[in-house]
């Protein structure tokens, strides 16, 4: 069973407008219906760039951020129904590696007192002695000296803070841990350290991870399934291996190509699929497949109109889903990219797409002729 | 003779009642005209103080320069401020990491570019408002009249960042700095923007320097490499050679441990141990010989020689006494092959 | 950081120490390290010079003053527009009603040091109970104490030490209340911002997630980490009611007692003089100026000294 699942998790934060009386006017919906399972004892990344609501979805799972709608269930436990006092309890399951090491430590706190307050507020057995061994072995866990108990956060670099962190997150024994970006904040040579660390520690103490990232190269480094968001929704999720060798949605192969390769022999020859324009508002996301408006893919029916769901697809790896009408067709090479101009994007007001249609019906027109039969049975194998 | 000649750039900032701190030691290196240069290093090596010192951008108190900047035969360095201002934005151009605190918040983007204009190109108003509109075609700004009558704000951080660069070389610069340019940026704006300064360089025959940590970055868009640790070069030479065969063991280590999405991963990453507080100063040593696996006895005897583990027309110089693939000691003596 | 620590431990250098050195410096906390800061700043030096002098002449009063402060037995020297200037005897000259100009500074100290502290202490203490109310509560709870605080803050600081002068009669308790009244959405204020502000900070996200009480965020983290500006504040603030005070007093809404030594009655006693005897409104005006000055600049080197920007 999973440690974790997650069912059709909504975040919606509402739009106010007026000051004295408010009243919403809309909501920026930052997390719109997502399904999760995370098996014990693996790694499960989640990749998306700014503003896809891959930060809110962890929180929201942490219940950090209240969600709107759906369940979310640790362990066969649904949380969102606890009250406060029960989920206070329950927060001993799991723990959160931040971003930034500086801002997610109190600068006032010693590493002592960092460590020892979840004890205590926990009312962990063991008293100031036993207290004091648990932060010793933790500390060296994490390969820090024992000196540093004393020490304040401005006092350690990046790298060690970061430390601090993950030793703060295993205090309590958690079974999950949600690493929102653990290592973007740190400089190149230490990333690795960091990285190496969480692997080792999963190792040694059998934890469950969910990683979230922008760098794709990391988490398909450290996770065992990577799900990757556009928009507040999954439209991608297979075994890591998988979706590295063979990424279905057009934003994965998107956001695959456009990651930079420190290899000029590889950089000089690899294909490049560059987006046009931005993300659009996720205030007023587009209708239908939300990445339809900057989709080289896009076709004439489905896409600026039914929201696709994610699905398994028969012919590709077990566990391989994807969130596109088309997925069989582009992987059958069926369906060609066509240029997508930076005006369409940008001058289609998310949402609605009654000026842009024209010109985007125009452009895939001509590989509708060549082959495409839309909706059609992927048979062509 | 090359675009800009940097010959032993040094930097050195004093505060009261503190150790002054040298920031850029020794820095030597040519960008030719269409020449991509990069600099590659990781925070605190002395990479943007080093584009700042090329800029005459650093603070008149506290900040002690040394060496030459020669920009198309004229000295840099000795420059008055007025004269040097009128090099910055005609001839040298720099694009920051943050569009957002680089552009004036309370002025339109159109009064931005036709300032730039106006001011170092002596267009009049009316075509400085034309060519404007140009530049922000140029540098894919869709509809380009409405966008010249919006705020800063108003734009996207990748649309800014093309605002930007459009400011960068709307006075047809010879050089171009950009510094970080697309850290803040996701990775498929990253892409866009790459894409742009690489198409920039291509037509207008301008140099680049571009300043990064991301190795990824200089690897697609640049011809040559320099390396930069703890505030001196320590390996420099053409992207090809550099990725092909990392000397310094500082350049090998930060290659190995970055984790790649071409290839399976290791279950392990290399490790460079340590972090850069963990240094000696250069001339008592090598500055990473703390945190080194290859360190030897020889990496504290005095400043690191030079090895030129190329040849004279394609020349690898490395800061090191061990390299990485060689077995011997390089010595004062013995440093050219 | 010591070079010599990281490579004495590996000569030769074959394997380099797992994991990076930790700074060797004995570990210092943020408040001690502040007050490092603070001492090495010239500016502090000089207002705690100034601050210090001002406290003990006003404790000290009597012991320094060589006369009483309402002895007017010197009245027989004076005559209409001459009055006695520095002597041996009157460091600082006689004033019109026949008073030891030098004794009446001394023991006005006191006067403005105990209008500065009270009202300090009755302004922040309510405004920062309502700060912490609006900071630590949020929503509606925010919402009303905050209009609330802003009524406050739209009725003129002046007009309202009139009122509550009118209502209370004239004392020296008035003008304190007075003065407290205007400082408390000052602190309110500040503090219910930088409450907010740090209740999103990572670090109280951080401690949510390991099940830490609402209570014990907000007043073990939230509270501590908030507190810099209310104490820069604080100075300025003495500062400031030591200028308004004597201001109040120079309106003539001071204490019941008209003899009695004060900064502001000075000032407003030797407007009549002005012309004949300009000095008489120098030298309180003078005391005035150094008082407030020696706690701003310890306020602005505090500002200076615990403002995480200027750390290193």
């Amino acid at each position: 069973m999973s440690l974790l699942e997650v069912r059709d998790l909504k975040v919606h934060f509402p739009i106010k407008a007026g000051t004295l009386l408010q009243r919403t006017v809309g909501a920026v919906k930052a997390v719109d219906g997502v399904d999760l399972d995370v098996e014990a004892g693996t790694t499960f990344g989640l990749v998306g760039e700014s503003g896809c609501g891959k930060s809110t979805l962890g929180r929201a799972i942490m219940r950090l951020t209240e969600p709107t709608s759906g369940s979310v269930t640790l362990d066969g436990q649904d949380i969102l129904a606890l009250g406060e006092r029960k989920m206070r309890a329950v927060r001993r399951q799991f723990q959160m590696v931040f971003q930034d090491p500086m801002a997610s430590l109190d600068p006032r706190q010693s590493v002592e007192s960092l460590l020892t307050e979840p004890l205590r507020a926990h009312k962990i057995p063991g008293g100031s002695a036993g207290h004091a061994k648990r932060i010793r072995e933790l500390l060296d866990v994490v390969g820090l000296p024992e000196s540093v108990v004393h020490r304040y956060p401005h006092e350690f670099s990046g790298g060690q803070r970061q430390r601090l962190g993950i030793a703060r997150a295993l205090v309590l024994n958690p079974a999950l841990i949600i690493a929102d970006e653990p290592v973007s904040a740190l400089d190149v040579s230490i990333q690795a350290q960091v990285i190496n660390l969480l692997k080792e520690l999963q190792e040694r103490f059998s934890l469950t991870y969910v990683v979230i990232a922008h760098d794709l190269a990391v988490v398909r480094h450290i996770s065992k399934t990577v799900a990757v968001m556009y928009l507040g929704g999954i439209v991608e999720q297979a075994p890591a291996a998988d979706l590295y060798k063979q990424p279905l949605h057009p934003y994965t192969k998107a956001l695959m190509s456009a990651v930079p390769v420190p290899d000029p022999n590889v950089e000089e020859s690899r294909s490049r699929i560059l987006l046009q324009g931005d993300l659009p508002s996720p205030a007023n996301p587009p209708s239908g497949c939300r990445f339809h408006t900057r989709c080289p893919w896009k076709q004439a029916t489905k896409c600026d109109t039914d929201r696709p769901a994610l699905r398994e697809l028969p012919l590709v790896a077990p566990g391989h889903k994807v969130a596109c009408h088309y997925a069989e067709d582009i992987l059958a090479g069926k369906i060609t990219p066509h240029d997508v101009r930076p005006e369409d994007v940008e001058l289609v007001p998310a949402g609605e797409t009654t000026s842009g249609t024209e010109a985007a019906a125009d452009a895939t027109e001509a590989h509708v002729a060549g082959g495409l039969t839309p909706g059609g049975p992927p048979g062509a194998h | 003779m090359s675009l800009l000649e940097v010959r032993d750039l040094s930097v050195t900032f004093t505060r009261s009642g503190q150790q002054p701190v040298r920031a850029v030691d020794g820095v030597t290196f040519d960008v030719a005209a269409g020449q991509s240069v990069g600099i590659v290093g990781e925070s605190g090596s002395g990479k943007s103080v080093t584009s700042l010192a090329v800029m005459g951008l650093l603070p008149a108190r506290g900040a002690h320069l040394g060496g030459t900047v020669t920009l198309d035969g004229n000295e840099l360095t000795s420059m008055d401020q007025r004269a040097l201002r009128d090099v910055r934005g005609r001839d040298v151009a720099m694009i920051f990491q943050d569009p957002m605190t680089s552009l004036n918040p309370v002025v339109t983007v159109g009064r931005q570019l036709t300032e730039v204009l106006t001011r170092h190109a002596g267009l009049r108003r009316g075509e400085a408002k034309a060519e404007a509109e140009q530049l922000l075609r140029r540098v894919g700004i869709p509809d380009p009249v409405r966008r010249l009558g919006e705020y800063p704000h108003q734009l996207s951080g990748g649309m800014r960042q093309r605002v930007m660069i459009a400011i960068a070389i709307a006075c047809r610069p010879k050089l171009l700095i950009a510094d970080e340019p697309t850290t803040a940026l996701d990775v498929t704006i990253q892409a866009q923007i790459l894409d742009l300064l690489r198409n920039l360089v291509a037509e207008s025959g301008c140099g680049m320097i571009m300043i990064t940590h991301d190795l990824g970055v200089v690897a697609g868009l640049c011809d040559t490499v320099h390396v930069m640790y703890s505030g001196r070069i320590v390996e420099s030479a053409g992207t090809k050679e550099l990725f092909g065969r990392p000397s310094h063991p500082y350049t090998d280590g930060l290659l190995q441990s970055i984790p790649r999405i071409d290839a399976d991963p290791a279950d392990l990453l290399h490790t460079i141990p340590g972090s850069a507080r963990d240094t000696v100063p250069w001339d008592r040593g090598c500055a990473f010989q703390p945190r080194c696996e290859r360190a030897v006895d020889e990496c504290l005897a005095g400043p690191p020689p030079v090895a030129e583990l190329g040849t004279p027309i394609v020349p690898h110089p490395v800061r090191c006494v061990r390299p990485v693939g060689e077995d011997v000691i390089v010595h004062e003596g013995n440093v050219a092959r | 950081m010591s070079v010599n620590e990281v490579v004495a431990g590996e000569p030769g250098g074959p394997a380099p120490a797992a994991t990076e050195s930790v700074s060797s410096r004995p570990p210092r906390s943020l408040g001690r390290e502040a007050v490092r800061r603070l001492f090495r700043n010239p500016m502090a030096i000089v207002g705690m010079v100034l601050i210090s002098l001002f406290v003990l002449v006003a404790i000290f009063a009597p012991l320094i003053a060589p006369y009483s402060p309402t002895d007017n037995s010197w009245l027989d020297q004076v005559r209409p527009g001459q009055y006695p200037g520095p002597s041996a005897e009157h460091w600082l000259g006689i004033d019109p009603l026949g008073r030891d100009v030098f004794s009446r500074i001394i023991y006005g100290a006191r006067q403005s040091l105990l209008i500065g502290v009270v009202s300090l202490a009755l302004g922040a203490t309510a405004g920062i109970a309502l700060g912490v109310l609006a900071g630590a509560f949020g929503g509606w709870v925010d919402t009303v104490v905050m209009r609330f605080v802003d009524i406050m803050l739209s009725v003129p600081g002046l007009l309202f030490a009139i009122a509550v002068a009118a209502m209370l009669g004239q004392s020296l308790t008035s003008v304190m209340i007075a003065i407290a009244v205007v400082n408390v959405p000052i602190f309110a204020r500040l503090l219910r911002g930088e409450m907010l502000g740090q209740r999103g900070a990572d670090y109280v996200l951080a401690a949510r997630s390991l099940g830490i009480s609402r209570s014990a965020i907000v007043f073990r983290h939230v509270l501590p980490n908030s507190f810099t500006p209310v104490l820069v504040q604080g100075t300025l603030t003495l500062a400031l009611a030591i200028v308004e005070a004597a201001g109040l007093a120079f309106l003539g809404l001071s204490g019941s007692d008209p003899s009695a030594p004060e900064w502001g009655r000075m000032l407003t006693d030797a407007q009549e003089t002005l012309t004949s005897a300009p000095m008489l409104a120098v030298y309180p005006g003078l005391a005035i100026v150094l008082a407030a000055l020696g706690f701003t600049l310890v306020g602005e080197s505090l500002r200076e000294a615990l403002d995480p920007k200027f750390r290193r």
